[in-house]
């Protein structure tokens, strides 16, 4: 199938036409479908480097077709869907399983990550070179949910992926200084009574790893950076030449430590929403550079598992369908911004070469288009992930995701998926 | 008259003080030979206790019943919570059954708000967590009102695990709105970050026990949990009692009229000598029994009672 992208503008461009034929964005072609993009903004697809997409284990929170389903209609063409399933995404065995359900699914590019320790316990290294070499050709490595927090451990996995070009991606958080933690710590937690997540938690394991990295000249990935002071030690290592790569949320550039006042579990996440000047720093590093990319941690719940009490409840928020939205009302049509730290930055640091390119003929069809002019108000129930935790909800968005391409293939139409 | 009692920052000053009042008058009744009041025939009250506390739930019970309410005590032992019913299907079960009111101790943060959101009937923490406890601040308030003739500008220190407190954090809120000074003292370990900020602006903290008792109108003790000391807070249970322990010495810094109070249940010998806890001083028993007269308040006010 071949398609005509009328009068579409390419990151704000003026208006043009696009091509798109055998999976790649050609010259003119007779016979192509035409959609009209009058209006439209065209993106090269968004690339998530941290999804969790529950599959295996949690299938009745979501599954790899479900949340490729969310991913494509929220504008990607890659997730990188994180290895806490159960069973753990430790073997070459359970990474090549999910890349398979990736590709039947066909909505999005499903790039497992895999465990660097074995059931994400932290005491022994995992089989990285196989899952390295497996059909799944994994190359990011984490125990998200929990940190490496043995810093041998975290120094030989940092030095053993040096091998076949992986990285690291650690979930920051020194679990001694977290226990019991429910929200982040300071006045809304003293004023709830809820155990504090304090930010010196994140900040000494980033400290700690940006050293190991530098000790040993391996790269290093930081998920989810949620404090200014997190920040400040990312700028630094970054000065200093460190090869550290990093990511936000958008629910951590959005939404701060003031909504766990109803106690409602929607917003409970880890690490945890934090205060407004923490959410002014992260504004910042985005823009600077300090952070790389915007990175979803697309967390899908059971419906039992949030309401419930807010200490009982599951951390985590739904992601992939909001995540454009809202960086669009943050920064506004800042399209060549949006672009780097949505598609081109995370497809680099996951090493997805056929994603995050230029939309210049010959390159592989892996784009979306946006209208920048709609606005809508997030509806749980109409989400396409099958669960329904987001802490969106009733917000008025801007942007709508009109179409999105996946190798010449339209995974969205109209706004809707393909299938 | 407010719905709902989840935390003492529900009350305004104008209702807080018609809720001691109130309390006044039921204490008024407790002289009496039948100690009933018809106000909440037919109506039915929940006690709904997720951890064990025979104390608070025998006083609601007791207030609930001296007002002719039907009580039913939910308690999660023995019961379908211990079967791993969720907060949200037990609070449809008492939906269902028309409960008036759901009174609630649990052991997380928050759960009151969560009930709130899945009954019709009024909710009253009887405790949450290390969040609040505001029949507790209620009764405390009424006993210093009864014995000192006034809140405002009375000079309050709550002394010990304030970081763990639902009681201090209630009383700080509550003696704040009714114009009393609040000084929170205990090893810095246990006073919790930016408390000031997050409760009441006005909150002193100090860390030095003997430098706030000659000025202090009251001295409030706080239970301090042993186990405390595993986690670091402080070195040993011995080194706490030296620092903050209220012992016949330190009591004697206090000015004359200075009281003790405690919530109970507590630690003789560890934040309270038993001579301090026994003396003239203390009022300790007269909290529980004010217990009964404040909750039959807040019962008769939330429920609407005539």
């Amino acid at each position: 199938m071949a398609y005509l992208l009328k009068g579409v503008s390419i990151l704000g461009a003026e208006p043009t036409d696009l091509y798109i034929a055998d999976g790649v964005i050609s010259a003119p072609v007779e016979n192509a479908e035409v959609v009209d993009a009058a209006g439209l903004v065209a993106l090269p697809g968004l690339v998530d480097v941290h999804t969790h997409l529950r599959e295996p284990g949690r299938e009745d929170a979501e599954t790899v077709e479900t949340g490729s389903r969310a991913a494509a209609l929220g504008g990607y063409t890659a997730v990188c869907a994180m290895a806490n399933t159960s069973p753990v995404a430790d073997t070459a065995g359970v990474v090549e399983q999910v890349w398979r359900l990736g590709r039947e699914a066909g909505l999005v590019d499903v790039q497992p990550i895999g465990a660097v320790t074995v059931g994400l316990a932290g005491k022994q290294m995992a089989e990285l070179g196989a899952m390295a070499s497996s059909a799944a050709n994994v190359r990011i490595f984490s125990d998200d949910g929990f940190c490496v927090a043995d810093p041998k451990l975290m120094r030989r996995a940092l030095e053993y992926v040096k091998a076949f070009d992986g990285v690291i991606a650690q979930h920051a958080e020194e679990h001694r200084l977290t226990e019991g933690a429910q929200m982040h710590e300071g006045e809304v937690s003293t004023r709830l009574g809820l155990t504090g997540w304090p930010a010196v938690a994140e900040e000494a394991i980033i400290a700690r790893d940006v050293l190991l990295a530098e000790h040993v000249g391996s790269r290093l990935h930081v998920c989810h950076v949620s404090t200014a002071g997190s920040v400040e030690v990312l700028r630094q290592a970054k000065a200093r030449g460190v090869r550290v790569t990093a990511e936000v949320t958008p629910h951590h550039l959005l939404l701060t430590d003031e909504l766990a006042a109803g106690y409602d579990p929607v917003f409970k996440v880890n690490p945890p929403l934090r205060t407004r000047s923490d959410v002014e720093a992260l504004r910042k590093a985005l823009l600077d550079g300090v952070i790389d990319v915007v990175a979803t941690d697309h967390a899908p719940h059971a419906v039992q598992d949030k309401e419930c009490e807010w200490a009982h409840a599951r951390p985590g928020m739904l992601g992939l369908e909001t995540a454009l939205p809202i960086v669009l009302s943050i920064y506004g049509p800042q399209w060549e911004l949006i672009a780097d730290r949505m598609s081109r930055a995370p497809a680099r640091i996951a090493g997805l070469t056929g994603h995050g390119g230029d939309l210049t003929v010959g390159s592989p069809a892996n784009l979306t288009l946006v209208d920048p002019s709609a606005r809508r108000v997030v509806d749980p129930s109409e989400l396409a992930s099958r669960s329904r935790n987001t802490p969106y909800a009733g917000m008025t968005l801007p942007g709508r995701i009109v179409a999105t391409f996946l190798r010449g293939e339209a995974t969205v139409l109209d706004g809707k998926a393909v299938k | 008259m407010i719905k709902h009692l989840r935390s003492a920052a529900d009350l305004d000053a104008a209702t807080a003080t018609l809720i001691l009042d109130t309390a006044g008058e039921m204490a008024a009744l407790s002289g009496r030979e039948v100690k009933k009041l018809p106000a909440l025939r037919g109506r039915t009250v929940v006690n709904l206790f997720y951890e064990d506390s025979t104390r608070t739930r025998i006083s609601f019970e007791a207030a609930a019943k001296r007002l002719s309410a039907d009580v039913i005590n939910f308690s999660a032992k023995g019961s379908s919570v211990s079967k791993g019913e969720s907060l949200k299907d037990t609070a449809l079960t008492l939906q269902a059954m028309g409960a008036d009111a759901v009174v609630i101790r649990h052991s997380a943060s928050g759960a009151p708000h969560r009930l709130a959101n899945w009954v019709d009937g009024s909710v009253v923490n009887a405790g949450d967590g290390t969040h609040e406890h505001p029949t507790q601040a209620l009764l405390d308030a009424y006993t210093m009102r009864s014995r000192l003739g006034r809140l405002d500008g009375l000079k309050v220190a709550i002394v010990g695990d304030v970081l763990h407190s639902r009681v201090a954090r209630s009383n700080v809120l509550l003696l704040t709105t009714l114009g009393a000074q609040v000084t929170l003292v205990g090893p810095p370990t246990l006073i919790p970050l930016d408390v000031a900020a997050a409760l009441a602006e006005k909150t002193q903290v100090s860390y030095d026990l003997d430098a706030v008792l000659p000025d202090s109108d009251v001295v409030m003790m706080l239970r301090v949990q042993t186990e405390r000391m595993q986690d670091s807070y402080f070195p040993s249970a011995r080194e706490y009692s030296r620092r903050y322990g209220l012992d016949v010495a330190r009591m004697k810094k206090l000015p004359e009229h200075a009281i003790v109070m405690h919530p109970g249940p507590m630690n003789r010998g560890m934040e309270i000598a038993p001579e301090v806890a026994d003396s003239p001083r203390s009022t300790i028993v007269e909290q529980v029994a004010n217990g009964v007269s404040v909750r039959m308040a807040v019962l008769y006010l939330l429920l609407g009672g005539k």
